[in-house]
């Protein structure tokens, strides 16, 4: 095929191939050609993403700008990083959600971290619709049998049900690792070092995946799967070992993964870091077929993979490691001075180009006009009521409140030995840091329906959210990473949303006085009948300095529970509600604008009480309301309530509506607390006392017993039907 | 405080449970090492590991690969010389059930399903409480043996663990098996993550302590046997 019918055919626009040949001065040749296409995909150059990403403050994050950035905690530095495997997974859940662990591991052992723990943000289309739920079982299944393999712990995570994503599933994976300060590693490559190829034989999977992620998905999808890649988790809990045991050897200068775009990504971001030249020999990369040709090789995203750049006296200490885990090693190329990118077959060049023009992709300006919807669905009215009763049964059956524990259970949660706070016992999943006493807080959350009503408040909101599920657990924000979720950005309400959202998750950044260490664009989450909503899922981590200020979300018999902070009147803006989803598949109205001021004095509150011994338990306020929350409470502490949750005329409302920058606490000392409250001039409201097997409130009265089991099992349930 | 105690754990190509278990052990001030899974001679630890994880992979089935490894065939010689006791934890119990240490074998779970949660045991052994919580975290956990081995296995005392509410339809609820004879424990929990408080249980403890009283026996008893051999390494 002629380079010119080449680049269409793989995904370059005209405009495009223009510049690309303005920057190089000549015609790309046909392995170029390729070249590019890889790294001028969405996926690997960010080109409708990278101008507004900067708006993300960074400032006192560590590793910025590398395969994944981290927070310093004392000597140690926590590295973390969230990344997408939504279109692999659509196709082929079990290989698709596998490999998407796989990948972000990488991640954080190419900065010379051990990868401690693991969250992910699932999103799937109706529990009841039969396609949707073989990819949410293929999903879990595949992180539980990757992530258990490789003996990293699955901590938490959200998981939700809508129609939005029946055609789009989102499968986003966070990876969190501990590295000493002093051992963080660079992608940068310096000349005069030897390059080698440490992990499996290079095959032809996953070529074209960057590409195949960067487009909507078809019917002619399933065609693709050989664009899927297939992991071996034996293979990487082998690779983890023996990079690290590399990564200590001092002649080690740098590490890269192999990720999307493979050899060809690593080894020119590498070469662009470093401004360095860098010489590969194709024909000596190890290989798995015969007859591979040099684009297949340089595109292939076979995995467990990675990348060293070695001072030429630790080449041999290199492969001596290598050949102890009895995993294949190659030196397929040196650094150089020369400032090129050259690409050599059987001692012919095939491709010499400057480093940067491949890098460093066009930027796109998106319209950030407001499109009609936003108009229409914030002028929606809901109409009708139901009656309490039968709403309560309703909601703790509805999937996405009801318990997950049928998803975590089947995560190994505990290996490591680090495991602080458990899935379903906290606001946020707490990791051990023997290394310095204390104990990482780690949560990954979103609200997608908030930011499809309203792209910059939802976004400001996401953010929010998040960092009260680190709060009510004890630990004081510290970073952020997020994987943005959206349909075409070429079409202008997605390039609106896009656009707003990432203002408001950077404004909330600033407000809450957090960096965003990393991050991951995932664009094309449509197909030609539905679009996902705007999803940006926000990983945050957060610390606190001793495993004995964690508080868990569970409120115990005896005990008194308070609402701190903002209480719902006849005028709050509760559109997004997970109520009206579940109750009336309704979605509109305005939502709930955060107050950060507000936000910042809760959050104070919180530990003055716990550091008081006055605080029990903490549940933040979010999905399912007050109602929501005060349920979720007394089932983790397996007892009842009694007292008053409604307090105007529109009792769904009060008991379901979903506003912002509010807790339910417990104590035993109601009066104490109170006394703090009101001198502290926090906004408050008691609610009742924990009283076993009973849930009476507002003159309603409830089987306890039947709501718990419609809440643990209904996800059983479906499942096993 | 040092002990006297050394402490071996064999690590295979995808164990995981590795420095688990020797954080449990160096929380007693036991010496121990890790022994890569081609070490031919194990003569001078007290104490054998085989932790969890999924060796080789465990391809085929669990534990499976692992038996025809230099250390595995080095621990049946550990046994047979009655040299110390040798400890297997998950996927290490699928190893020594693998390799005829312990009879029956692991299967997969009735609910096809890896399952993860803490569990409510019934010790059979002095020293423990009537219930432990420990954590379990296998897909291949179903204890089965024939019928003439079950009551083998309940003739010779061998029940050390069993299910409260048995998780995965193991036989006769078994979690876990002592065969006191040749000195093998092998079982699906993890103790090893049952030693911190700051992980929420320490359970583990029970089971580390009893082996620090049996070891301490043993130490004093070949004092001049085995241990002198050992210091020759």
């Amino acid at each position: 095929m002629q380079t010119m019918e080449l680049y269409k055919a793989l995904g370059l626009t005209d405009c495009e191939y223009e510049e690309i040949k303005n920057r190089l001065g000549r015609e790309p040749n046909e392995l170029e050609t390729y070249l590019f296409s890889a790294m001028w995909s969405e996926h690997c150059g960010y080109k409708h993403s990278r101008n507004y990403l900067s708006l993300f403050p960074s400032g006192g994050a560590v590793s910025h700008g590398e395969n994944a950035g981290g927070v310093q905690i004392g000597d140690h530095v926590a590295v973390f990083k969230v990344e997408s495997h939504n279109h692999p997974s659509a196709v082929e859940p079990f290989q698709g959600a596998a490999t998407g662990i796989g990948g972000i591991v990488r991640d954080i052992l190419a900065i010379g971290a051990r990868p401690v723990a693991l969250l992910d943000s699932l999103k799937f289309g109706k529990i009841t619709d039969n396609f949707s739920k073989h990819i949410f079982d293929g999903v879990v299944h595949g992180i539980s049998h990757y992530g258990n393999c490789i003996g990293v712990p699955t901590v938490a995570g959200e998981v939700n049900f809508d129609e939005s994503y029946g055609d789009s599933p989102l499968v986003n994976v966070m990876c969190a690792g501990i590295v000493h300060k002093d051992k963080i590693r660079s992608a940068c490559a310096a000349a005069g070092m030897t390059v080698i190829a440490v992990g499996s034989h290079t095959g032809r999977d996953g070529i074209h995946g960057a590409s195949f992620a960067s487009k909507e998905l078809s019917e002619n999808s399933r065609e693709d799967r050989p664009s899927v890649q297939v992991g071996d988790p034996f293979i990487k809990k082998v690779l983890i070992e023996a990079t690290l045991e590399i990564l200590d050897l001092e002649e080690v200068q740098s590490c890269q993964d192999f990720g999307a775009a493979g050899l060809l990504s690593s080894s020119s971001e590498m070469a662009f870091k470093g401004e360095c030249g860098i010489n590969l020999y194709l024909d000596k990369v190890h290989l798995r077929e015969e007859g591979m040709q040099p684009w297949e090789i340089m595109l292939s995203e076979s995995q467990e993979r990675m990348l060293f750049i070695v001072e030429p006296a630790g080449t041999q200490k290199v492969l001596d490691i290598a050949d102890k885990y009895d995993i294949p090693a190659s030196i397929i190329g040196e650094t150089t001075d020369s400032g090129r990118y050259r690409l050599f077959w059987h001692e012919e060049i095939k491709a010499d180009l400057p480093p940067e023009i491949l890098a460093e992709s066009v930027k796109y300006t998106l319209n950030d006009q407001e499109p009609g919807y936003i108009n229409q669905f914030r002028n929606k009215k809901l109409e009708g009521t139901t009656e309490i009763e039968i709403a309560v049964g309703k909601l703790v059956s509805d999937p996405n409140f009801a318990s997950k524990k049928w998803v975590y259970r089947q995560y190994d949660h505990t290996v490591g030995t680090r495991t602080a706070l458990k899935p379903g016992e906290s606001g946020a999943a707490g990791i051990w840091l023997h290394e310095e006493d204390g104990v990482i807080g780690l949560t990954i959350d979103s609200n997608p329906r908030q930011v499809f009503l309203n792209p910059y408040e939802g976004g400001r909101t996401s953010i929010w959210e998040a960092c009260r599920n680190l709060i009510s657990s004890g630990f004081e924000p510290m970073g952020m990473t997020n994987c943005l979720n959206y349909g075409n950005p070429e079409k202008d309400e997605v390039a609106y949303q896009f656009i707003k959202s990432v203002e408001g998750l950077a404004q909330a950044c600033k407000e809450a006085d957090i960096p965003v260490v990393s991050g991951n664009v995932s664009f094309y989450n449509e197909s030609p009948e539905r679009r996902v909503y705007p999803t940006p899922s926000i990983g945050l981590v957060g610390y606190v300095d001793s495993p004995g200020k964690t508080i868990k979300s569970s409120f115990k018999s005896g005990e008194t529970l308070i609402l701190t902070g903002k209480d719902i009147d006849d005028n709050s803006n509760i559109g997004g509600s997970l109520y009206h989803r579940t109750l009336y598949d309704f979605i509109g109205g305005e939502i709930d604008s955060v107050d950060a001021k507000l936000e910042e004095g809760l959050k104070q509150l919180i530990f003055t009480l716990r550091d008081q011994k006055l605080l029990e338990g903490c549940v933040d306020v979010s999905e399912g309301g007050l109602f929501g929350a005060v349920f979720e409470g007394i089932k983790n502490g397996n007892t009842g309530f009694t007292g008053s949750i409604i307090n105007i005329a529109d009792k769904e409302k009060a008991l379901f509506g979903e506003i912002t920058g509010r807790y339910v606490i417990s104590t035993k000392e109601p009066e104490k607390v109170l006394q703090v409250l009101s001198s502290e001039d926090i906004p408050h409201r008691k609610l009742g006392v924990c009283e076993d097997n009973k849930l009476e409130f507002d003159g309603y009265s409830f089987n306890l017993a039947q709501l718990y089991y419609l809440y643990d099992r209904s996800i059983d349930l479906e499942m096993n039907e | 405080m040092k002990s006297g105690i050394k402490a071996g754990i064999i690590v295979f190509p995808g164990t995981n449970c590795d420095i688990d278990t020797r954080r449990a052990c160096e929380f007693y001030g036991w010496q121990t090492e890790f022994i890569w899974h081609d070490e031919k001679n194990l003569d001078k630890y007290d104490v054998i590991f085989l932790p969890g994880g999924f060796s080789y992979g465990d391809y085929i089935r669990a534990g499976r690969l692992a038996k025809f490894s230099p250390a595995v065939m080095a621990l049946k010689d550990y046994v047979k010389a009655k040299r110390g006791f040798v400890i297997g934890i998950c996927n290490g119990f699928q190893v020594l059930c693998e390799t005829k240490l312990l009879p029956g074998i692991l299967s997969t779970n009735t609910n096809t399903k890896f399952i993860c949660e803490e569990v409510e045991l019934s010790v059979n052994h002095e020293g423990f409480p009537g219930t432990v919580k420990f954590a379990i975290a296998h897909g291949e956990g179903r204890y089965i043996a024939d019928e003439a081995v079950l009551e083998e296995i309940v003739a010779k005392n061998m029940l050390f663990l069993r299910y409260n509410d048995n998780p995965n339809g193991s036989a006769l609820d078994i979690a876990g098996l002592y065969d006191k004879e040749n000195k093998i424990i092998g079982m699906m929990p993890h103790p090893e993550r049952g030693i911190f408080a700051e992980t929420g249980n320490t359970d583990g403890r029970y089971f580390f302590e009893m082996l620090e009283r049996e070891l301490n026996k043993n130490l004093c008893a070949c004092k001049y046997t085995a241990c002198s051999q050992a210091e020759e390494y």
